[in-house]
């Protein structure tokens, strides 16, 4: 039998700090794609309140803390990010765990390398903490949530892993070399 | 341009694919007659003017939304999910 090593979407790109901003893999434990099934919302967002402390996000919203989140993930679709959960009754569940590539960009001017990827509005007074957006980061399908006041998750398929490392990386460099 | 999605709210058009005029809303029965489906399938009204289309947010929260968009000066009058308008 094959002696396997697991390696993360970004491993042996990242971190890297380019200027006053670093950019982290984040893995998390478990991904779960959570769908409700008509009508079952408030019953899928009471036991998921029990599993993990969060209950079901608003659309562009966010609940919980960094060890367990969940995210609106787009019509009728929260992704659990961290705990492995069991099954909800009423809802539909998919383990995407594998299926992502996620990593936190942090620092003083960690919005202003975003905007040069991302089209929705960023400004702190629109965008607040622990608000998410399902928008493609640069031609990438994305999700960019914001997790602190200088601090952003930015997820996409992990196919696309390499290409998202490198999309910022060049965005980074581009907002130290104006100083 | 700029649609707002009635979901995830003003988005850049990017992230929509088109459908075309929302007549798929209004299928006609399986035995509704030939005339009835050559429209349905090949005949469009092409107004210039306002015009309700489907637009797909496909970058976004997956909606298919139903958008009153003006086809001369691209203004977006309005967008409604189509599965509130389909019921």
């Amino acid at each position: 039998m094959a002696d396997l090593i697991a390696t993360s979407a970004c491993a042996g790109r990242l971190p890297k700090t380019i200027g006053d901003v670093t950019l982290t893999e984040i893995v998390f434990g478990a991904i779960t794609s959570v769908a409700p099934l008509k009508g079952q919302e408030e019953a899928v967002s009471d036991a998921l309140k029990a599993q993990i402390g969060a209950a079901l996000p608003k659309p562009n919203r966010s609940t919980g803390k960094a060890a367990a989140r969940a995210v609106f993930f787009g019509r009728g679709q929260t992704m659990v990010l961290g705990p492995r959960l069991a099954h909800i009754e009423g809802a539909v569940m998919t383990d995407q765990t594998d299926a992502w590539a996620a990593v936190e960009l942090d620092g003083p001017s960690a919005r202003d390398v975003l905007v040069r990827l991302v089209s929705v509005d960023l400004r702190p007074d629109v965008f607040k903490q622990g608000h998410a957006a399902r928008t493609p980061i640069i031609h990438m399908p994305g999700l960019v949530l914001r997790t602190g006041a200088d601090r952003y998750l930015l997820m996409t398929f992990r196919s696309m892993a390499g290409t998202l490392v490198h999309d910022l990386e060049t965005a980074m460099e581009g907002v130290a070399a104006r100083g | 341009m700029r649609i707002t999605c009635p979901i995830c709210g003003a988005r850049d058009s990017r992230e929509f694919s088109y459908r075309g005029a929302a007549l798929a809303l209004d299928r006609p029965d399986p035995d509704a007659g030939e005339d009835a489906w050559a429209e349905y399938v090949h005949l469009r009204e092409n107004p210039a003017g306002v015009l309700r289309e489907l637009w797909y947010h496909e970058a976004g929260c997956s909606a298919w939304i139903v958008v009153q968009r003006n086809t001369t000066t691209h203004e977006v009058l309005g967008a409604e999910l189509a599965a509130e308008v389909a019921r």
